[in-house]
């Protein structure tokens, strides 16, 4: 099935709107199609296509709510799931912080879809991996690549007059290329809107020339570095930030920006005055979809149903200080403020230097390509754990001496961004464990503080 | 999260989770109603002659239905309850030696018969690339079979009213105790699979999960601090009957009560909130060696990082290296037989039998009959996990069965089973394990886990630390992470505690593949003590 239309997604809204006996009634309904080939070994591990249509239905009796999904289209089925919803709303107990359904709102086209990526075929694909492939073999390594595209259209309507529709595209390529005696390791990783953005052989040449380089590394005593940490290294250690910075959690006491004694830091001073992160759907690099989900999070296909508030342009950091933080409706209700939705993505400001004028500008100091397994450690810090993979190297006099062996951090984002040297230019990256878009420069920071050596190549 | 699921949510409120829930008798319970077999059969023979005629020289099929159900609650007020389902149909094949597959939640005949042709065109363009062709192990046909998780009673069949009244008593209790802030929620999984090949496997499945858990905080507004302590629940392959709170599950450490098989969510909601107020005054740990007496609640986590990922044979032979990394414990190690993996004490049984286990089911998504295996015997390392298309890598004649894939839109790979640590042989209780201790850390539950790729570095965090001095627990720490190479870790092993204290714990949805895909699984293991092992203080200002 093609991915719906504007037409067809709201004649199936209208129509469950029309079924729902209850007070309110919200709905979302996707359609979606995502396809990939992954390479390991020199060959095609697994590759597919997957089509999925979903509808997500919320009802309410007064303060009762219940909520309940299908993906089967039929008249028979819809009604199912619409019944089922309204008889988990009336089992269910009032919500004390219930919040009617959102009136109509005036959603943005965000710029989020590429005709060329949704008609990227199979035979496209077969041959972008294959090209990966090859490089890697050229460069006498092994690669093992993830290229996946993903397509989908999302309406939301609610019995209150809203309705909303969004589409977007998205085209993403990871390639990790070994030396073929498994001492070097390398990475490079790719994301747009369009595919045309992409390009195999040069990722893979990237992979395969950090592999080659990473080999014979040499162990470095753990402890206080300056480190240049590549745009990949960086976001999956900021976004945890962006994403905390939530209005309720901040007032409750329990966030890392909560002040001891009560009260939040918004207004202050956070990190370096350089720093500034905004949220915008009409990013062109970036674009995300124009209203904000249930959880306040971006998302591939940009949220829906219980939130609906229309998105603009959110300045979240501006010269290091705390310019808004993230309300849910309830919450700014209660709090009797405007309150802005969570962030749609994450787009840091930047400089000019390129990632070479950072290493060359670095006295002595530590290259980090990407990082892995980021947990958090201490919620109140925002401390968190991970390792360096696939390229870390030593730099000295501005210049990359030797790989180093991988090595494991503790740190805060927070404390990174105020420890600043420098900064890059942006460029779009995606996150490891999210699909928040984001666009990150690569830094330089001092005093990052590594806790233990890694034997991992 | 996956993405799918993501948009298979964007239609719920805040916090909406998934499960069927519904009543006996209520208009909904047809929902729940499986698809007849004989109409699967048809829909999977369809699809089965459709890749053949394609030019699939093999095809399987699974035709999934996939009921989840999720009640929410903050501060002992449910927010939602929410029940999602999705249908549909993967078709996997192997033609001109290459995999394909496509998956489409179209289930007429002509839409499970379209899917089964592109997988076959998307295999037949991907054979540009050349490459070994797809060797799969033997595995015979097993006819028209059924299988279903070993439960009391279907959590689905449990009427919304009393998981309502579960969670507010849980709430109740936590804040009654002091909790400042609770949240709480009941999750259950009903994934209704039938799976059929050219092998000539019809398999029916009907595998139930469950895992009720909460946050406590506790917050020290005057001191700018605060402290959670999450249950200590497991998730598990059981029924409603697991938080039946019976008292054959209770178990009395030194430190407080812990569960097993069956739990006490009110109880342990009450002690949660008392062992978080606790942590707000508690002695921020001194960083240095200690010897660490790890609970089952915790020590699962442990082994499932260092033990159950590494020994995956597609990590080994390089099929994760993209994503989820490759492993340390190479083939070489493995065909040495020599390879010290832990000290003589140590082994590790893989699984996929264990009732009220995570990964229990009668046969994996390619139709291999489950069982179980060693991975670790008296120390050394002897054997992986092994799918149909790895198997003659290793020169295994047949798969261990630990293939799974976590919807029908998504294609089946090698997936960990359970991975257990067994039980000490000699008798040895928790108290008597601790009064041998001079100067270590007792740690109850997991918290925070990070490992590098090719497993070999990790650090873990906890729920609950206590200070042993000269074979005494002498009151609660804080701010405790330890850090430690895998292989000198499970080489500091000196005693495993005995089958009395053997437990099982495990991960709801444990993370790997791309695009990624989430697996549930269970870890045993009984108290278990590692010597001279390095303990890190993790408290920051900033």
């Amino acid at each position: 099935m093609a991915l719906l239309t504007e037409a067809q997604a709201r004649a199936i809204a209208e129509k469950v709107l029309k079924l729902s006996k209850a007070e309110t009634c919200s709905l979302a309904v996707g359609s979606s199609e995502e396809s990939n080939v992954r390479t390991a070994r020199g060959a095609v591990s697994t590759a597919g296509t997957t089509r999925n249509t979903t509808l997500g239905v919320t009802v309410t009796f007064g303060k009762r709510s219940g909520t309940s999904s299908t993906n089967d289209f039929d008249d028979a089925s819809l009604e199912r799931c619409v019944r089922k919803a309204e008889e988990l709303a009336r089992l269910a107990p009032e919500d004390p912080e219930y919040m009617p359904p959102i009136g109509p709102q005036e959603y943005q086209r965000t710029p989020a879809w590429s005709d060329r990526t949704a008609a990227f075929s199979a035979d496209d694909r077969a041959r972008f991996a294959k090209d990966a492939v090859d490089a890697c073999k050229a460069a006498d390594c092994v690669g093992a690549g993830f290229y996946v595209q993903e397509q989908g259209s999302v309406a939301v309507a609610n019995s209150n007059g809203l309705f909303g529709f969004h589409r977007q595209t998205r085209a993403t390529f990871t390639i990790t290329s070994r030396t073929r005696d498994e001492l070097g390791s390398g990475f490079a990783t790719q994301d747009a809107i369009d595919v045309a953005g992409l390009d195999a052989q040069a990722a893979a040449r990237i992979a395969s020339e950090k592999a080659k380089a990473s080999r014979e590394a040499k162990a470095i005593e753990p402890g206080k570095y300056t480190v240049v940490m590549e745009p990949a290294a960086l976001v999956d250690l900021l976004q945890p930030m962006v994403g905390g910075m939530d209005a309720r959690t901040a007032d409750e006491g329990r966030s890392f920006l909560s002040k001891r004694g009560g009260g939040t830091r918004l207004g202050e001073k956070l990190v370096d005055e350089r720093i500034t992160i905004v949220s915008d759907p009409m990013d062109p690099v970036a674009a995300a979809g124009p209203w904000a989900g249930g959880g306040g999070g971006g998302g591939f296909f940009g949220g829906g149903g219980s939130d609906g508030r229309a998105r603009g342009r959110t300045v979240f950091i501006e010269n290091g200080v705390v310019k808004n933080l993230a309300y849910s409706r309830y919450w700014a209700q209660k709090q009797g403020v405007a309150g802005v939705p969570g962030p749609a993505n994450m787009i840091f400001n930047g400089g000019t230097a390129s990632l070479e004028d950072l290493i060359r500008g670095t006295q002595r100091g530590i290259l980090v390509t990407r990082t892995w397994y980021i947990r958090p450690v201490d919620p109140r810090t925002l401390l968190y754990t991970g390792l360096t993979r696939d390229g870390t190297f030593y730099i000295e006099d501005g210049q990359i001496k030797h790989a180093v062996k991988n090595l494991r951090f503790n740190e805060s984002p927070v404390i990174m961004l105020n420890n600043l040297d420098e900064m890059g230019k942006p460029v779009r990256v995606r996150n490891t464990e999210t699909f928040l878009p984001a666009v990150v420069p690569p830094m330089r920071i001092r005093d990052f503080t590594f806790s233990s050596l890694s034997d991992a190549v | 999260m996956e993405r799918r699921d993501f948009l298979m949510l964007t239609g719920a409120g805040a916090g909406l989770a998934a499960m069927p829930g519904v009543l006996p008798g209520s208009v909904v319970r047809g929902a729940l109603t499986p698809i007849a077999t004989a109409d699967k059969k048809r829909l999977a023979d369809t699809a089965l002659e459709a890749a053949r005629s394609a030019g699939a020289t093999y095809a399987d099929v699974r035709i999934g239905r996939y009921l989840n159900q999720f009640v929410v609650a903050r501060d002992g007020k449910v927010q939602n309850v929410a029940d999602t389902e999705s249908m549909g149909a993967g078709v996997r094949v192997i033609a001109k030696g290459c995999w394909g597959f496509a998956a489409t939640n179209d289930l007429t005949p002509d839409g499970i018969a379209a899917a089964a042709r592109e997988a076959v065109a998307i295999a037949k363009a991907n054979s540009i690339m050349g490459g070994e062709p797809v060797q799969l192990a033997p595995q015979k046909g097993f006819g028209e079979v059924s299988w279903k998780t070993p439960i009391e009673k279907s959590a689905f069949d449990v009427p919304i009213a009393e998981k309502v009244d579960l969670l507010k008593a849980a709430s109740e209790a936590g804040l009654k105790a002091g909790a400042n802030f609770m949240t709480a929620q009941i999750a259950c999984v009903n994934e209704q699979k039938y799976f059929a090949s050219t092998d000539g496997s019809y398999i029916d499945q009907d595998i139930h999960r469950l895992f009720p858990n909460f946050q406590v905080v506790v917050v020290d507004m005057m001191g700018g601090q605060f402290q959670q302590r999450a249950a200590l629940s497991a998730p598990v392959g059981m029924g409603w009957e697991y938080v039946s709170g019976r008292p054959a599950g209770k178990v009395k450490l030194p430190t407080g009560l812990v569960y097993s098989k069956f739990y006490d969510m009110v109880e342990d909601a009450r002690l949660a909130a008392e062992q978080a107020k606790e942590k707000v005054g508690a002695k921020s740990v001194v960083p240095g060696k200690y010897d660490l007496v790890l609970d089952p609640s915790h020590l699962w986590l442990t082994i499932h990082e260092s033990v159950g990922h590494p020994t995956e044979l597609d990590r080994i032979l390089g099929y994760e290296a993209n994503y989820a990394g490759t492993s340390f414990a190479t083939l070489d190690k493995l065909q040495s037989r020599k390879f010290r993996y832990g000290s003589p004490i140590v082994n590790f049984v893989a699984d996929k039998l264990q009732p009220g286990s995570l990964g229990a089911v009668g046969w994996d998504d390619e139709g291999v009959k489950t069982k179980q295996w060693d991975l670790v015997k008296d120390g050394t390392y002897v054997g992986v996990q092994a799918i149909r298309d790895q198997a003659h890598v290793i020169g295994l004649k047949e798969s261990h069965g630990c293939c799974y894939a976590q919807s029908w839109q998504d294609v089946q790979f090698q997936r960990m089973p359970n991975v257990s640590l067994q039980a000490g042989k000699k008798p040895l209780s928790v108290e008597q394990m601790i009064a041998g201790v001079d100067k270590g850390i007792y740690i109850v539950g997991d918290g925070s886990f990070s490992i590098d790729q090719q497993r070999y570095n990790f650090q873990f965090g906890g729920k609950l630390f206590y200070e042993i001095s000269k074979g005494k627990i002498t009151g609660m720490l804080k701010d405790v992470a330890y850090q430690a190479n895998t292989l000198e870790f499970w080489n500091a092993c000196s005693a495993i505690c005995d089958q009395r204290d053997y437990r099982l714990g495990g991960a709801f949805n444990d993370g790997k593949g791309q695009p990624g895909q989430s697996n549930a699984v269970s870890h045993g293991s009984a108290t278990a003590r590692f010597n001279g092992i390095n303990v890190i203080n993790t408290a920051r200002k900033i």
